[in-house]
């Protein structure tokens, strides 16, 4: 097999070093030509570094990387791009108002005497490439008008047009479906014959043994296994990405759980892609209770999040709290019957980057420190202070901008800003996402001792690990569908069986 | 009451650094200061007549009138929108003031042959709501159908100015003098009433100025504004009512546009319908010079009256100096730009102190 799977590109001793963390350590990483090269691991293992570095979007802190045995060093994607690596990246970079070959050409674009486009060259090349592909998409298409899978297709003729002879794909099938999957499964055996070394990564294990011939495991940004395809189970995989010595978790506390205090009954939210993003879901929380709800990316449960705190104004299903039903509309109302979200994207949706520690804290109890329409500054900032020392979040002064704080003290902020509201239930969306090892273990310990006071807690999470430690119950979630709950103390395995549905399926192909 | 407040913020923000950055970022900071007292010193000096209490009367007048409908620019832009609309809003308002002083509401249209007429309050009251029901339209065309802040106030500009000229055909309302019997002959004193000593426009300057600068820090409908224009998103989630604050900011919009209207009229004891041409611009480069950021979320008011000032001396200045009016437009853009830039000179000084603190 290694005769028939050159080596293409390896990286000897790679380091990346990131502000704060080592991304990388020493990584020996070959990637075989003609074969799919798997690559896996958890959230922060380093998975994506190690892509971009291939891909020229990042650079080596030390170490080397050498295309067919010359050493190489990429200045950027456009580099990497010369020597023939392309790379499709999970959220999709294509312009929806331009049309397939258009895009496919961006940047790149063919032309005469360097001015013209050549539009009718661009078109037949595009056509050409959508043959290779056996897709039966018209050049002159808008992308708009296509499938999420189509768009991902013309993602990949873009590469493909800058002669990729490498070809990375970062989570592809996380937004397709069923028949999409097997439409770029064909794809990809098409390119697998015709040379290509394809790098692919994704969360769903069945699909990673089914396509691919290595396997490389990342944890804690060390490689932890590598080897062909041949013989790897599901249950080898697990081991070496969550190993043996767990990260610190704070001791589930001994504290009673009180009555249920939350509940959702039969909520669904309809997919604009057809059929239910969130499909029929119910559960329960106890006060003091930390519930986890585990599952892969596009299982619906950030949607089942939103739709609890009013986003979605097509859900349906009920709402209860402390047996009553919610029927407020707005995020306003929620917040006010004891609902309080820690959203996923911080940036975007938690916090106003450009206002203050103090303004961010107090943004939703503003009525607080209100008489009449007058605001008390004083009552806010003692407030916010207060805060601030029970958080134990470090500053400077309370008058900074909240962007001049890290990603850990940030997050800080955003659950400061949610206790403020003195909230029943706490919905928290993969609360340690983009924070260093220190701020997570606080940030776990402060959920313990939230629910050891009594709060209710259900927060989502990619991290097996992480939803095994810290839950007094595990749900788990998958096409919208609740598809397994399990006590605290169930096996990764099982966990994992349900998150993935089709792995029975897939196993027995 | 600028002045103070700029430096004391700036103070907070600098903390102990005695350093060359932080003496720079304080002047910085307080650059639209520095600039009005750098332009009111040259003139001092380059204008004859330019320190006398009658010429700072008229300026003061002038002034007023751009900086209240920059007051109302200053939160819709800080909300992240924009109103375009302000300145038909302005000539709409001072027809309709001109049509009631001279003829009442002719109750013909519902078969009663009887005009009613309103005394000076009554006609303010009136004019009031008219615009502000202008800049609830404006609010809803953009909350409530998704029309882009920039497209739904263009509309609104031209639908304003074509209301006015339907109003009087294009012509002019002419001796706006009211009529005794009536109560409506106090019409004039808006315009040119004064009040210790100070125009009654000035006094309704300092008025709306204050009370807007106690909305925007003192309430949590201020607070909100800021949330809503520096992230729509986040401040939703935090239960930030985001349409009910849009809407806010357009109506108040309307109401300081209506407060313009009503001085013109009165001023001038006529109504044109092509009063408050290209007002709308004048606003926004006063919010804009006083420091208020297009994207929204930044901005205060002190800063825009300020901005205001700087724009309404330079003008009267170089005409007392004879300078074309040519070169005015020229150096009031200019000056424009100039502060913009100095505006993200120092966004980003100001950013790297803040991580030099933290790292400290």
């Amino acid at each position: 097999m290694t005769e028939a799977n050159p080596i293409g590109l390896s990286i000897r001793n790679g380091s990346k070093i990131y502000p704060g963390t080592q991304a990388l350590k020493n990584v020996d990483f070959d990637l075989r030509m003609g074969a799919v090269n798997v690559l896996v691991g958890e959230n922060g293992a380093g998975k994506s570094t190690l892509m971009k570095i291939i891909a020229g979007v990042e650079q080596l802190n030390g170490g080397t990387i050498e295309i067919d045995g010359q050493q190489v060093v990429f200045a950027d994607k456009t580099d990497a791009a010369k020597h023939g690596v392309g790379i499709v990246f999970q959220e999709l970079n294509l312009f929806p108002n331009l049309t397939v070959a258009e895009n496919i050409f961006v940047g790149h674009e063919k032309t005469r005497a360097g001015i013209h486009i050549d539009s009718q060259a661009q078109r037949s090349a595009a056509a050409a490439l959508m043959k290779r592909l056996e897709q039966n998409i018209d050049p002159d298409t808008p992308l708009g008008n296509l499938r999420i899978g189509q768009q991902q297709i013309v993602e990949i003729a873009k590469a493909l047009a800058e002669n990729a002879r490498i070809l990375i794909l970062d989570e592809p099938t996380s937004a397709l479906s069923a028949a999409e999957v097997e439409v770029l499964f064909r794809v990809i055996n098409d390119l697998r014959k015709q040379g290509v070394g394809i790098v692919y990564i994704s969360h769903r294990l069945e699909e990673l043994i089914r396509i691919g011939d290595y396997i490389t495991v990342l944890r804690d940004g060390a490689i932890t296994g590598s080897r062909s395809m041949q013989g790897v189970d599901i249950p080898w995989i697990v081991a070496n990405m969550i190993g043996s010595a767990s990260k610190e978790f704070p001791k589930t506390g001994d504290h009673e759980l009180g009555q249920e205090v939350f509940r959702v009954d039969n909520v669904c939210l309809p997919s604009p892609a057809g059929g239910y993003a969130v499909d029929h879901m119910s559960l329960s929380v106890r006060e003091g209770e930390i519930v986890g709800l585990y599952g892969l990316m596009g299982a619906g449960r950030s949607e089942l999040l939103e739709c609890i705190m009013a986003q979605h104004p097509n859900s349906s299903g009920q709402i209860f709290i402390g047996g009553k039903p919610v029927k407020e509309k707005s995020v306003s109302g929620r917040i006010r019957r004891g609902l309080a979200l820690i959203p996923e994207d911080r940036k975007r949706d938690g916090l106003v980057q450009i206002m203050t520690i103090r303004e961010n804290l107090t943004m939703s109890s503003l009525y607080d420190f209100t008489r009449g329409f007058h605001l008390s500054l004083k009552a806010e900032a003692a407030k916010a202070a207060e805060f601030v020392k029970r958080m134990a979040i470090k500053i400077a002064s309370l008058e900074h901008p909240v962007s001049s704080l890290s990603g850990g003290n940030q997050q800080k902020v955003v659950i400061g800003k949610a206790l403020m509201t003195k909230p029943k239930i706490l919905l928290m969306d993969e609360p340690s996402r983009g924070i260093d090892i220190g701020a997570k273990a606080e940030i776990f310990r402060t959920m313990r001792r939230l629910a050891a006071d009594g709060l209710g807690i259900l927060f989502v999470t990619s991290d097996l690990e992480e939803v095994l430690a810290l839950s007094d119950r595990v749900l788990v979630m998958a096409n919208g569908r609740l598809t397994g709950q399990f006590p605290a103390g169930a096996s990764a395995a099982e966990v994992i069986s349900a998150a993935t549905p089709n792995l029975n399926r897939v196993e027995t192909q | 009451m600028s002045s103070i407040d700029a430096s004391g913020n700036a103070k907070t923000v600098i903390g102990g650094h005695k350093s060359r950055t932080s003496a720079l970022l304080l002047l910085l900071h307080m650059r639209t200061f520095v600039a009005l007292i750098l332009v009111f010193t040259f003139f001092a000096i380059a204008a004859p007549n330019f320190l006398t209490t009658g010429n700072m009367l008229i300026i003061s007048k002038h002034v007023a009138l751009n900086a209240i409908l920059a007051i109302g620019m200053t939160f819709v832009i800080i909300a992240g929108g924009i109103d375009l609309s302000v300145g038909s809003i302005v000539g709409l308002c001072a027809m309709v003031a001109g049509y009631l002083v001279l003829y009442g509401i002719d109750l013909g249209f519902v078969g009663v042959a009887y005009s009613v007429q309103f005394n000076t309050i009554e006609i303010c009251l009136i004019v009031l709501v008219v615009g502000i029901f202008i800049g609830w339209i404006n609010g809803m065309l953009i909350t409530k159908l998704n029309v882009a802040p920039f497209i739904a106030t263009l509309g609104i500009l031209y639908v304003a100015r074509g209301s006015a000229l339907l109003f009087s055909e294009g012509r002019t309302f002419p001796n706006l003098s009211g009529n005794p019997e009536y109560g409506s002959d106090t019409f004039r004193v808006i315009g040119s009433g004064t009040f210790l000593g100070l125009p009654v426009s000035v006094w309704i300057m300092v008025v709306v100025a204050l009370g807007a600068a106690y909305l925007a820090t003192r309430t949590p409908l201020g607070r909100h504004i800021y949330a809503v224009g520096g992230n729509e998103r986040g401040a939703a989630l935090s239960g930030v009512n985001v349409d009910r604050t849009k809407l806010f900011v357009y109506m108040f919009s309307g109401l300081c546009a209506a407060l313009v209207g009503l001085i013109i009229s009165s001023q001038l004891q006529a109504s044109h319908p092509a009063t408050g041409e290209t007002f709308e611009l004048n606003a926004i480069a006063a919010a804009v010079l006083g420091g208020t950021s297009m994207s929204g979320g930044r901005g205060r008011i002190a800063g825009t009256i300020v901005g205001a000032f700087v724009i309404g001396i330079l003008a009267d200045g170089l005409i007392m100096m004879g300078v074309s009016s040519f070169w005015q437009t020229v150096i009031k853009g200019l000056v424009i730009i100039a502060a913009v830039v100095v505006d993200q000179v120092q966004q980003k000084l100001q950013a790297r102190v803040v991580l030099q603190q933290n790292a400290n």
